[in-house]
């Protein structure tokens, strides 16, 4: 065991983990915050996407202690300082971009991490980008959308089912 | 996933000292062995995280041409920064998805050599030297099969030289479920002749399509490579996925569109 210590969602953090504790598991277990979904046990699935210094990160897929000092952001670091839905979660509600919402957390992480990086994307770009991430309820249409209109785009032209 | 304990040197010298350990295991991205490790594929008592070792890290250009990615190298690093070989820099913006991009490394992506991987493709086409601590190795003679490399045990990738060719492509048709390619190409073009390299296919893993090469030498056109029967099915990988033959027809059809996409 070690003590390992980030700036998660601005905040600076400390918990221990084990060599092979994942981050999702330092971030679930140590710290409580439930946000982030495992979905799978090989990697596939991205419900369990975080930033990492800024990048979209499987957390299932990195060792808590190689990442000590790391700054994180989570899909409880997405709201408005007054505790309002953010851009990207706001788009979602309104474009009915989640069903059960398991895979959510995921799909908010990899969109804010697709539109820092690309501000205005193409359809293409978005299905393109969020090919990790699986949905297993909406059929990605409405999610595709959600990520449209988050980046001030008109949602018309995308496919509708 | 067993326990371990986890070393993160900063320096390349400190990483080869770890890795002499006998139960110590080189850590690149864990794109491939994390997941591993999670289903009790593997163990090792002592892993050594290579992402601190500024030092084999990032790309250059050395005084031959040749295109330099360190081995600790993130594919979204190449496909960002390998400017100077657009066809490498594509074949990285392909590989698995963003997350995975941000952390799997080059080095991991070849010690692995997954018969399924991209890497494996670009590094035997494009005449590739592989660098460890102690030696240089040719692509040609690095790729010995299934997961098979010519690495001893404890052995890193330090560095990956690729020459530039004149002209190249890669070509994925997708597995989309793994999103690794079922079968791929890369077909690179040299002044001394043409290279052209598949993975996804074989069960000994990436090889070098003889007939194809020979043909495109001659005539560097989609055409000529229409000209030829699909290599034997008989040595190819039969999955769910897809049957041998219909892998072997797809070796033909992606060299071809490789050809056909080289610039
Ligand atoms: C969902 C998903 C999709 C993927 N899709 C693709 C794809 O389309 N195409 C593709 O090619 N790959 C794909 N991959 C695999 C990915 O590219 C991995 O990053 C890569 O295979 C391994 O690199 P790594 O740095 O993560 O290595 P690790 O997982 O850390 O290590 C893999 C092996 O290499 C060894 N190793 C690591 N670094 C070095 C080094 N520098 N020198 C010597 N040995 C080293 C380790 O000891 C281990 O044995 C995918 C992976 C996932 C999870
Ligand atoms: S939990 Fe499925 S990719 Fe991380
Ligand atoms: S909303 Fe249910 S898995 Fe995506």
């Amino acid at each position: 065991m070690a003590k390992v210590t980030m700036t998660v969602n601005g905040k600076t953090r400390t918990a221990e983990a084990e060599g092979r504790t994942l981050l999702v598991e330092w971030l679930r277990e140590g710290l409580r915050l439930t946000g982030t979904h495992v979905g799978c046990d090989t990697s596939q699935c991205g419900a369990c996407v975080v930033h990492v210094d800024g990048e979209a990160v499987k957390a299932c897929t990195a060792l808590a202690q190689e990442l000590d000092g790391a700054e994180v952001t989570t899909i409880e670091g997405m709201a408005n300082a007054d505790g309002s839905l953010g851009v990207v979660q706001q788009a979602f509600q309104d474009y009915h971009g989640l069903q059960c919402g398991f895979c959510t957390p995921g799909m908010v992480m990899s969109a804010a991490a697709l539109l820092k990086e690309n501000p205005k994307p193409t359809e293409a770009e978005v299905r393109h980008y969020l090919e990790g991430n699986i949905c297993r309820c909406t059929g990605y249409h409405n999610i595709v959308k959600a990520v449209m209109a988050a980046s001030g785009q008109d949602v018309a032209p995308v496919a509708a089912e | 996933m067993y326990d371990f304990e986890l070393v993160k040197p900063s320096t390349l010298q400190e990483a080869v000292a770890a890795l002499k350990d006998d139960e110590a295991q080189a850590l690149g991205g864990g794109q491939t062995l994390l997941p591993t490790m999670k289903a009790r594929l593997a163990m090792a008592g002592k892993m050594v995280a290579l992402s601190g070792v500024a030092e084999i890290k990032g790309i250059c250009t050395d005084d031959a041409g040749r295109i330099c990615i360190g081995g600790a190298t993130t594919h979204a690093t190449v496909a960002r920064e390998a400017t100077g070989f657009p066809a490498l820099a594509s074949l990285a913006a392909r590989i698995g998805d963003p997350a995975v991009r941000n952390r799997g490394t080059i080095g991991g992506s070849l010690a692995n050599n997954d018969p399924s991987a991209c890497y494996p493709a670009g590094a035997l086409a494009a005449n590739a030297v592989i660098v460890t601590p102690d030696r240089e190795i040719a692509a040609d003679d690095y790729f010995q099969g299934m997961f098979e490399t010519a690495l001893d045990e404890g052995e890193i990738i330090t560095e990956v030289k690729f020459p530039v060719p004149e002209a190249a492509a890669y070509e994925k048709f997708i597995q989309p479920a793994s999103r690794f390619p079922l079968v791929a190409v890369f077909v690179a073009k040299f002044s001394d002749g043409v290279r052209v390299a598949v993975t996804g296919a074989s069960s000994d893993g990436v090889f070098r399509w003889a007939e194809a090469e020979a043909a495109l030498s001659s005539d560097f056109s989609a055409e000529a490579v229409s000209g030829l029967s699909a290599p034997d099915a008989g040595g190819m990988i039969s999955d769910l996925h897809g049957d041998g033959a219909y892998r072997a027809h797809l070796v033909k059809v992606m060299t071809a569109r490789a050809v056909k996409a080289a610039h």
